[in-house]
């Protein structure tokens, strides 16, 4: 493989490649729990040019080409299953344009969350997009590869709902313009209405190509943003509860959260209400509102707003580091969770899976449903923490959210960034004409399988 | 676990029924109030326990050393007419639950208690608790359980007290000085309602604070401004302990214009309003309160207890008034902190 | 038997979640470790360091001149301690970064500029390998004097003694303590290197010896007080000498320039300049001495303080930290942390960039030429600041 090391090192310089027994164990593994694998080799990119070519190469030798952001996924999207190419994007973060009118940004393949945010809080304060409450490292394009949800979810969809047109690096090499970039300078339309071919990559988990352009839409920053929190001990009431606050139309983000930890938060299902408004006055008649919609909960003692003000400076953070804090309650380094796509009205039921998962492997949990477009779904955490110097709870980890997928499969949800073995397990669910679409789109787009390879590989 | 002294006759005998003619959030006619308060001594439903807010002020309001507020609370768990919803109630008993994990300083004869509120004891520092900072104590164990009133839980306030007096016994004190109004609240009024014994000498911070300024008479610099105090509702307990605060402010120069809700007038900081009786009471009480100290004059709102100024402080903000502690006033008066607090 | 690899906190080591929090600074606006930011790989950052550590710990990777070159490149800027998520271990991200090195150090494996450093301090008693006789030359004809009793130790260091830079900080530091009236002494060519660069590159031993010689010295010549030219000095003095039974006072000289100022010590005119500040690691990150240099730029007539974007607990280091001043394993190219701050300050509209600290000067001095700047941006320290605003 000598010459395929200095045919990297043409392409990319020195500085570019790496195939030293560092990056090759790093990059050879993710923080969830399944185990690593190596790549051969680990680049990482400037231009479009570069990755163009490194695939280019890639699709001519056969070797397999693996896109990472940071690798925070935590389902093993990036562990390069097959060896091959890891290619760490996060070089390319520039940001190439805002529209500050038409409200988008392009970004390039590696651009990550937290330098869009300080770069619209510096110089387009008015504006703001969906942050994950992933780490500020992680990227935008890895994020709308694997459908994420940020803040805005509740109010405008999926991240990837957001996208605005892309610049992709197919499997083969070409370079190819999603939406309306491919008409003109514009990055306002993924598709509509033109056919929308941005399906072919949003949800693929690069497995149909490499983002090295993303186009993102932007929304209004109001001024004040504000939250409550609403406390039940009913796990059956939470959908309606939900379905009242949802009808306000006036929520930004809405996540149902429960844990046993501490103490305080013990028994009780937790509603975390996030409003915006541009006055004193419009904060307070949206929160009129909200009370207002939970009143009769309220009067029939099954919930009630707790005081918020302790964890408020925690909770109002974006993102919240407090949720990355999770990993070291166990005193080691590591939490995964499942987060199947799935209906609100099941919220009792994957509540009770959770405990009674978590009670069988004898881990730790935690649970943040985050609700999605209006109340249309939501994606239910199942999360679970680890201490990575202990191999067994990781292996009780492993098991517990592989036995979360199977049940959130069997309710009718959807896997949220499935790793291979419950994509498999999806894709074994799947109508089989829906499968044999996926293969068909996947065999074509990258006819020798070197992306990301392992990942939406139905059987042939 | 002691139960409630309660004098029936006293109620039975009472020319005025005070308690409940007082109420700042039930009105009754004169013979109402005495008909309601006998319901309740009998243990027949009565509206006020479904209405009460559970600010404390009939503690206060009764001259004749019987223990309305209390009864109120009892009446309702027997009943199980609870104050708030389940979940808040849990969460509360939940949060103040012994964990095991109490911060015990060097403690000799002396404990500074900073109950289990963080902000005491940062409050509870620097040269006027110079001598007793080192003995500070904090955590569930040290504890009051008075907040549980509030939730008509009286059984986790009998159940509890006594082992929170039980760990400052352990620890050998003598006196418990009570950074928190409501802790002195507890040892002297709810301890002695229920015939409960305190096994030390509890020490009311503002006495202790009044002792310390005079002896830094001369450092003190008369502060010169204009403060609102906000009266919290466990000062309600241990009403003849209210004066301590003219006398403090009078001491460090602060003036104290006269408003409408001051003394037994003062109105709750809401909080707990917000979980019992809704938003809109809750709202409309800090909307009064606050107006009324600006109309005063006022440039300061003093806080006795860190839960009325968590409550409180954003909302005085806005309004332009500079939330801070009395502790942290008479610290600014002997040149310890700065003016803004 | 195989040789076990063992640190002090090696029971963190696996917490790390590779999060990547400790990239950013509090903000997020750009990447604010230097090295990952000049070698634009993962096992570059902080986390990665983390990972490689534990990894090379269980021996699932062995000691090479690339790792050794991953753990050497850290400027230890403390930039990762303050922004990791984790407040239960990331205090100790540098104890355990420094305990790694100081097993490569045991191993005998480090790069040749490690041990070149090394070699020049243990037997130069200072990284130029000058002679110990010119370590005083950096004050001639100045008349200050050696100290015998005066109230503080004006201690320079390496850097102040014998580059050209760093000489030149020294002298306008040292004049303008004395002139006004600080009561100042120095130890001219019995002083010797503090240890900070040593220990931070891993080399206890020859740190140990050093510091107990330093205070040996120091007590013997009744030294109390000491003011620092060079945080470093600073920090090892605060934090370290006190371990080993050296407890003085310690001092930066942004500190006692900022009280001169208060207090209306030093006469001053008028000087109109737009002037940006560059935090030193060990002043700001590591010793939370962030206000006194500003008091000194805003008590100056004339002078407008531009802060740079990242300022304070999140500024950007120079690159010069963690032994990089003299070992420079971070390399000179574009993403050089230096040429990076120095970017960062044109983009203020600034034509000076202040420092506090002899090695940032040098490293931001050599940036500008890199950049071919020099026309438009200069670096001063605070105190030759103070001397254009000074009457004269
Ligand atoms: C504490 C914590 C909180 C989280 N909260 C959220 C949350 O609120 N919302 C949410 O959505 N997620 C969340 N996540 C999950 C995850 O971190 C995010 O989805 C994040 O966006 C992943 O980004 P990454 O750069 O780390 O992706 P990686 O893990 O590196 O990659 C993910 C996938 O994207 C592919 N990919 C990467 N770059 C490209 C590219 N340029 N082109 C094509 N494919 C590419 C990869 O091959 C992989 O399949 C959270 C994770 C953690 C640890
Ligand atoms: S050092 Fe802390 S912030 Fe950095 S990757 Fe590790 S856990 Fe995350
Ligand atoms: S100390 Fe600075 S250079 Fe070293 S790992 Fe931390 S952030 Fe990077």
């Amino acid at each position: 493989m000598k010459n395929i090391y200095e045919a990297l090192v043409e392409i990319m310089g020195e500085r570019g490649v790496s195939n030293r027994p560092e990056e090759i164990w790093f990059y050879g593994r993710d923080p969830g729990v399944l185990p690593p694998h190596p790549p051969d080799y680990v680049v990482a990119p400037e231009t479009t040019e570069q990755v163009q070519k490194v695939v280019q190469l890639a699709n001519r030798e056969k070797i397999p080409v693996v896109p990472m952001g940071n690798g925070m996924a935590l389902t093993g999207l990036v562990i390069p299953l097959k060896g091959g190419i890891v290619m760490d994007m996060k070089r390319m973060n520039k940001i190439l344009e805002v529209n500050e009118m038409a409200r988008y940004v392009v970004v390039e393949g590696g651009t990550s969350q937290g330098m869009l945010k300080a770069h619209l809080r510096d110089h387009y304060p008015r504006l703001r997009h969906s942050l994950p409450d992933a780490p500020p490292t992680t990227t935008i394009a890895a994020n709308v590869s694997l459908h994420g949800q940020g803040c805005l979810t509740q109010q405008y969809g999926f991240n990837s709902d957001m996208v605005s047109g892309l610049e992709v690096v197919l499997p083969t090499g070409e370079l190819c313009k999603i939406g309306s970039p491919s008409l003109g300078p514009y990055w306002f339309s993924k598709g509509p209405s033109l056919p929308d071919l941005s399906g072919l990559f949003l949800g693929w988990l690069g497995t149909t190509g490499i983002f090295t352009k993303v186009g993102l839409k932007l929304y209004p920053n109001k001024k004040i943003r504000e939250m409550e929190i609403f406390v039940t001990d009913k796990a059956e009431l939470v959908p309606e509860i939900i379905y009242k606050l949802t009808h306000l139309e006036m929520l930004e983000d809405l996540i149902a959260w429960f844990q046993p930890k501490p103490l305080m938060f013990k028994d009780n299902y937790h509603l975390t209400i996030y409003f915006t408004g541009d006055s004193e006055k419009e904060i307070e008649f949206k929160r009129t509102m909200i009370w207002d919609a939970l009143q009769e909960f309220i009067d029939n003692k099954d919930g009630g707003f707790m005081n918020v003000q302790a964890m408020k400076p925690n909770l109002m953070e974006n993102p919240q580091r407090g949720i990355a804090a999770f990993a070291d309650v166990p005193r080691g380094g590591g939490f995964e969770y499942s987060g199947p796509i799935t209906l609100i009205e099941l919220y009792p039921q994957f509540a009770a899976k959770v405990v009674e998962l978590a009670e069988k492997y004898d881990v730790i949990y935690s649970s943040a449903a985050r609700v999605i477009s209006g109340g249309h779904s939501m994606m239910f955490s199942i999360s679970f923490a680890f201490n990575r110097a202990d191999p067994a709870m990781m292996e009780r980890v492993k098991k517990a959210l592989d036995e979360a997928t199977e049940y959130a499969l069997k309710m009718g949800g959807i896997p949220w960034k499935p790793n291979y073995m419950e994509q498999k397990m999806t894709m074994d669910h799947m109508d089989p004409n829906t499968l044999k679409l996926l293969r068909m789109i996947k065999k074509n787009l990258d006819p020798h399988g070197i992306m990301n390879p392992g990942n939406w590989e139905p059987a042939p | 676990m002691g139960s409630l002294k309660f004098d029936e006759n006293v109620c039975a005998t009472c020319p005025s029924a005070d308690c409940l003619i007082k109420c700042q959030y039930m009105d009754f006619e004169e013979d109402e109030a005495h008909n309601e308060m006998m319901k309740i001594v009998k243990g027949l439903d009565s509206r006020v326990l479904h209405d009460c807010v559970t600010c404390y002020a009939c503690e206060e309001y009764c001259r004749r050393g019987n223990h309305p507020f209390y009864l109120i609370g009892e009446r309702r768990e027997e009943k199980g007419i609870y104050t708030a919803s389940r979940a808040i109630t849990n969460q509360w008993i939940n949060l103040t639950q012994m964990q095991g994990k109490p911060m015990v300083g060097t403690v000799k004869d002396k404990a500074l208690s900073s109950c289990f509120i963080p902000d005491l004891g940062a409050l509870g520092s620097g040269e006027l608790f110079k001598e007793v900072f080192p003995a500070v104590t904090f955590g569930a164990e040290f504890m009051c359980p008075a907040v549980h009133t509030h939730f008509a839980k009286m059984s986790v306030v009998k159940e509890r007290l006594p082992k929170v007096m039980e760990n400052f016994k352990k620890l050998g004190v003598k006196e418990v000085i009570c950074l928190h109004d409501e802790c002195y609240g507890t040892y002297t009024s709810i301890a002695q309602a229920y015939g409960m014994e305190v096994p030390f000498k509890p020490v009311y911070y503002m006495d202790f604070l009044l002792t310390r300024l005079k002896e830094l008479k001369d450092r003190i610099i008369p502060l010169n401004i204009k403060a609102a105090y906000q009266r919290p509702c466990s000062n309600r307990l241990i009403p003849h302990k209210h004066r301590l605060v003219q006398e403090i402010m009078d001491y460090i120069g602060v003036d104290m214009p006269g408003r409408k809700y001051q003394g037994e007038n003062s109105l709750c900081c809401a909080e707990i309003i917000r979980s019992v009786a809704g938003y809109k009471l809750a709202d409309d009480i800090q909307g009064r309160n606050i107006d009324d100290m600006l109309e005063a004059g006022a440039e300061y709102c003093v806080f006795n207890c860190p839960a009325c100024q968590s409550s409180l402080s954003e909302k005085v903000s806005k309004k332009g008034l500079k939330p801070v502690h009395i502790i942290d006033l008479c610290k600014m008066a002997v040149g310890e902190k700065g003016r803004e607090g | 038997m195989e040789y076990a690899r063992q640190i002090e906190h090696a029971d963190i080591v696996h917490r790390c979640f590779r999060c990547g929090y400790c990239k950013f600074p509090e903000d997020y606006v750009d990447f604010n470790c230097p090295s990952y930011k000049a070698f634009g790989w993962d096992t570059f950052s902080p986390g990665g360091r983390m990972w490689l550590i534990r990894a090379w710990l269980n021996k699932e990777l062995e000691t090479s001149p690339h790792f050794s070159r991953i753990l050497y490149s850290c400027v230890a800027c403390g930039n990762c301690k303050d922004q990791c998520v984790y407040p239960r271990f990331k205090d100790y991200l540098l104890n355990v970064f420094e305990e790694a090195k100081a097993e490569l150090v045991n191993e005998g494996r480090i790069p040749p500029e490690v041990r070149d450093y090394f070699k020049a301090v243990s037997v130069n008693g200072n990284p130029y390998k000058q002679p110990q006789e010119e370590r005083g030359q950096w004050a001639d004809g100045l008349g200050l004097k050696e100290f015998t009793d005066q109230e503080y130790l004006f201690y320079v260091g390496c850097v102040g003694s014998y580059d050209e830079v760093g000489q030149r900080m020294a002298r306008s530091v040292g004049q303008l303590l004395s002139e006004t009236g600080v009561s100042i002494g120095i130890l001219g060519k019995e002083e010797t290197c503090d240890g900070h660069e040593v220990k931070v590159l891993g080399e206890t031993g020859l740190f140990t010896a050093l510091a107990e010689e330093n205070i040996m010295k120091f007590k013997k010549k009744g030294i109390e007080k000491i003011i620092t030219l060079d945080p470093h000095a600073l920090n090892v003095f605060r934090k370290d000498y006190p371990k080993l039974r050296g407890n003085f006072e310690v001092f930066h000289y942004t500190e006692i320039l900022s009280q001169l100022i208060r207090n209306n010590q030093i006469p001053l005119s008028n000087y109109q300049a737009k002037v940006t500040y560059h935090d030193p690691c060990y002043l700001g990150r590591h010793n939370l001495i962030l206000e006194p240099p500003r008091e000194v730029l805003k008590g100056l007539p004339g002078i407008e303080l531009v802060e740079m974007r990242r300022k304070g607990l999140s500024a950007f280091c120079c690159g010069g930290g963690g032994g990089n001043f003299f070992t420079d394993m971070v390399g000179s190219g574009e993403n050089n942390p230096a040429r990076i701050r120095i970017k960062e300050a044109l983009d203020t509209g600034a034509e000076i960039v202040a420092v506090a600290c002899p090695q940032c000067a040098k490293m931001l001095d050599d940036a500008i030429k890199s950049e071919g700047q020099e026309d438009w941006l200069e670096v001063l320290d605070l105190s030759e600041l103070v001397n254009r605003v000074r009457s004269k």
